[in-house]
């Protein structure tokens, strides 16, 4: 099966969805659904030899090859992990989802539909190697996404978190999009693959800086990273399986990939270490920060995603360090990659079983609210243990999977303060210390979250509906992933060897020739207190204690004015250009046809005159005139004189006789100019017009010429007086020089000879430039119609509309 | 002779311009028409006005003598569109002053609470 094909399957399979929901109700949408991540996620499987050799699949469907656009899916390890994500997360949400949404009330043919378009856009972000097919799959999980967070489309905050989500997301991905232009121009070529290739030599370019920076702009507003994090939260109006699967497995890790995908290239720069690390490593304290001031269960989640994707962003920055370092494959500095992917796939697992329980709650209460919460513990005993189990790992206690990545995540921050380049060796000491603070507030919201739900008093009366635990359908997704949790604990260098090593050897392929070589020993007891052990006991004792003391402190949060805020930011700026476009527009936009004639003339001045003078163009040229004739003097006056007839009459009838008058000048200059054709048709389509011209005056008013003030007239006659100056240089010039020599010549010669006409005009009309004459045939056309659509079709006004005047 | 076209050119632009400002639509049309015929005279101007015999191959007339006959054949063109306009101009306007009651512009404009 074709790679590329796999990628557009979840697309194909949604065409058939809305039939199978009108067709089939009665079976939920979800199993037929169902079969495609299975599907995918079973071919992934089998592709995994294939990359713990090192090995790598291409396959390329060409698109538009005259400009080189192509999509290329590329399998290595870092986009086979990334695969494997997709489609097996994708299966157990829609699995969990089958159970979340009611068959018969939701519009479950919208939501898979939105689902497997998102499937396949992630899919093309993590696989494509051709920049602009991944810029454009990048840009489909942001609409699929926006889809998705307005489901409920009835709803203000929905629609205002799809919003809100979309303008950030997408523009980073503008910004990335041209960053990609950047790296094309220096490569000279799309291709991912050659750029890494390439990558000693595309450093030293101009262009290299910004490039990195507008890249990471798109990674960062997409992995929800400081300060654009602010959509995250908003986006948890979606329904609980979108949050689950979109804004915490896979949609904010393509930010991840991108930087995971790009560090070959990137990681030279300085710019980008500090970048990376920083900015991650401060979303990461600031996300755990703030998880403890949401009230919403999944707020917090929301919270500790941000923290956690800044947690591995930082990884990833760090990982960069291996490069500058000699030997770094067997220093301390080798962890970082390892830690960053292996957290990344932790962090799925986990969060997508906390999300799922969080929609259990809030399924089976009707609440979300965790004041209103508490003591579920008996009442729901599975779910309370699935949620233990990933809060557990999230807080890095062992037993569980979070435990090993997370002081892997410590080992490579205490290596930081190693690195001498930079001036790292002056502020790499800050690292760990926010790494540990952060930890420590990881720890307490993990706590936060699980046992102010579960543990405390029951208090019935607050919630909406009586609890219960969930059905079994729901509980499988997460306890699936729960098992997961526990499994990756115990045979973590299983994993590290099939899934981890190759996408580390893809992140790090200036350490590392192929999967094997990467040498990182998983272990959770190392044989002795190492001072990342001795940071996590201590990550323990203050989280724990302060968690004890929660309740006294936790209300200083309130201390933070929400007036001074991202959010309000967001909001002033969205509120200011919606105002602001529409007071600018209202400026101009009078509705007054004349106004907007103003505008059109007084821009053909401006720019025709200054082109004139700005390119010394105007010309003035005596020779090769034509010579002057009496007749012609006496038309030219008799023209003249027929439009000064029409701007002063008083009398309609007056002017529409000038007007004739005038149009037969014209066709008399036909005449003397030796044009016999024009002067025939001209004098048909005069006597024509003027009769129509009296027809419909004959059904217009008599007369409206007292309208017009003086100030009016001056203004109008000072704009009809610069165009006509214009028009005046115009064809003096166009008179005056002849740049090129005129086809005519060509028409000339040949028309007997290849058009087999004598009359040359005609031959041009209906030969050589047939179709222009088909086109004007048609504008003739449409003109006829219209009219008699205006004289038959006669949309009347209704009764009711007469009766109010 | 193409100068002082030339100027008769800029004067019938000056007119159209003029009459398509005022607020009657009626004058808007004629304008329009005025247009036109300037815009013709213009392509044929530009073209250059010699030429001692018309485009039509006969005995005895070389191929310099001809008029230019690419100018005309754009003129025959735009002479045909310009009427299919004003015509529509001219049906719009009977049927707008129809139904709206007047053909002042101004008073036909559309508003936010008048739409």
């Amino acid at each position: 099966m074709s790679l590329v094909f796999l990628i557009f399957l979840p697309l194909i399979a949604a065409l058939f969805i809305p039939l199978l929901f009108k067709k089939l109700g009665r079976i939920h949408t979800g199993w037929f659904v169902l079969i495609v991540p299975v599907i995918l996620f079973i071919y992934y499987l089998t592709l995994l030899p294939t990359t713990l050799e090192g090995g790598t699949l291409v396959s390329e469907l060409s698109w538009i090859p005259s400009i080189d656009l192509a999509i290329v899916a590329y399998i290595d390890g870092l986009s086979l992990l990334f695969s494997l994500l997709i489609s097996g997360i994708g299966a157990l949400v829609v699995l969990y989802s089958i159970f979340y949404l009611d068959k018969k009330r939701e519009q479950l043919h919208n939501f898979y539909v939105y689902l497997l378009m998102f499937m396949t856009a992630m899919l093309g972000v993590v696989q494509s190697d051709h920049l602009i097919s991944l810029y454009l799959f990048w840009e489909l999980t942001s609409i699929s996404s926006f889809l998705l967070i307005g489901y409920w489309y009835t709803r203000d905050r929905s629609r205002f978190g799809a919003l809100k989500s979309m303008m950030i997301t997408v523009f980073g991905g503008l910004m990335m999009l041209g960053g990609f232009v950047l790296l094309s121009i220096m490569g000279n070529t799309y291709s991912i693959r050659e750029l890494i290739a390439q990558a000693p030599e595309l450093a030293g370019h101009d262009f290299f800086v910004w490039a990195l920076v507008l890249i990471l702009l798109g990674a960062f507003t997409k992995s929800a990273q400081f300060p654009f994090y602010i959509w995250l939260p908003d986006a948890m109006e979606a329904p609980t399986p979108v949050s689950a699967y979109l804004h915490s497995a896979t949609m904010v890790k393509a930010g991840l990939y991108l930087v995971a995908r790009f560090t070959p290239i990137f990681a030279v720069s300085g710019t980008w270490i500090w970048l990376v690390t920083g900015v991650g490593l401060f979303t990461l304290f600031w996300g755990s920060f703030f998880a403890l001031k949401q009230k919403d269960l999944k707020g917090i989640l929301a919270f500790s995603t941000v923290s956690q994707l800044g947690l591995i962003m930082s990884l990833l920055g760090a990982s960069a360090m291996g490069f500058h370092v000699e030997n770094a494959a067997e220093t301390v500095f080798k962890y970082a990659g390892f830690a960053a992917i292996f957290h990344l796939v932790n962090h799925a697992v986990f969060k997508g079983s906390l999300f799922m329980i969080a929609g259990i709650v809030d399924h089976e209460t009707g609440t979300r609210d965790i004041r209103k919460l508490g003591g579920l513990m008996s009442l729901m005993p599975i779910s309370f243990t699935i949620a233990m189990i990933g809060s557990f790992s999230m807080a890095g206690i062992p037993l569980f999977g979070g435990f090993l990545s997370k002081e892997m995540f410590l080992t490579a921050m205490l290596a930081i303060t190693e690195f001498d380049l930079f001036s790292m060796d002056v502020w790499g000491l800050l690292f760990p210390v926010v790494a540990w603070i952060a930890s420590v507030f990881t720890f307490i919201y993990s706590f936060y979250f699980v046992f102010h739900t579960f543990a405390g008093k029951h208090k019935p009366e607050e919630l909406p509906k009586q609890a219960h635990e969930a059905p079994i359908g729901m509980l499988i997704s997460p306890a699936i992933l729960a098992v997961l949790v526990v499994a990756i604990f115990f045979v973590p260098n299983f994993v590290g060897k099939w899934i981890v090593n190759p996408a580390v050897a893809a992140i790090q392929p200036f350490l590392y020739d192929s999967p094997s070589d990467v040498h990182v020993h998983v272990a959770a007891w190392h044989g002795a207190i190492t001072p990342e052990l001795a940071m996590t006991i201590g990550i323990f004792l203050i989280g724990g204690l302060m968690f004890w003391t929660l309740r006294k402190w936790q209300r200083s949060y309130d201390a933070f004015p929400d007036k001074v805020s991202l959010n309000r930011l967001y909001d002033h700026f969205m509120y200011m250009s919606d105002g602001g476009a529409n007071r600018f527009s209202a400026v101009y936009m009078t509705g007054f046809i004349r106004s907007y004639l103003v505008y059109m003339f007084g821009f053909f001045f401006l720019i025709v005159l200054s082109t004139l003078f700005l390119n010394e163009a105007f010309a003035f040229d005596l020779t090769n005139l034509a010579p002057i004739g009496f007749y012609e003097i006496v038309i030219a006056l008799a023209l003249v004189g027929g439009t000064i007839t029409i701007l002063a009459a008083k009398s309609r009838l007056t002017a529409i006789i000038a007007l004739g008058a005038v149009g037969y000048s014209v066709a008399l200059f036909f005449v003397i100019f030796r044009a016999p054709d024009l002067a025939l048709t001209q004098l048909v389509i005069e006597t024509i017009s003027v009769a129509l011209f009296l027809l419909a005056f004959y059904h217009l008013p008599k007369s409206s010429k007292k309208e017009e003030r003086i100030g009016f007239k001056v203004g109008n006659g000072l704009i009809a007086l610069g165009v006509g100056a214009t028009m005046t240089l115009v064809a003096l010039s166009a008179h005056s020089q002849k740049i090129l020599p005129s086809i005519s010549e060509y028409y000339k010669e040949t028309v007997y000879s290849e058009a087999g006409g004598g009359n040359i005009v005609n031959v041009i009309l209906v030969d050589y430039r047939g179709f222009d004459t088909l086109f004007e045939i048609t504008v003739l056309g449409i003109a006829g119609i219209a009219i008699i659509t205006m004289i038959k079709l006669r949309l009347t006004k209704k009764e009711g509309q007469h009766e109010n005047k | 002779m193409e100068i002082i076209m030339s100027f008769v050119i800029g004067f019938l632009f000056m007119a159209a311009v003029y009459l398509m400002l005022s607020k009657s639509l009626i004058r808007i049309i004629i304008g329009t028409g005025l247009l036109s015929h300037g815009a013709h005279l213009l392509i044929l101007t530009m073209g250059g006005l010699g030429g001692t015999a018309p485009p039509v191959v006969a005995d005895g007339v070389s191929v310099s003598d001809y008029a230019d006959p690419l100018p005309q054949a754009l003129i025959l063109t735009a002479i045909v569109i310009s009427f299919a306009v004003t015509s529509f101009f001219l049906v719009l306007a009977y049927r707008a002053y129809q139904e709206l009651g007047t053909d002042n512009m101004n008073l036909m404009r559309g508003t936010e609470d008048n739409d």
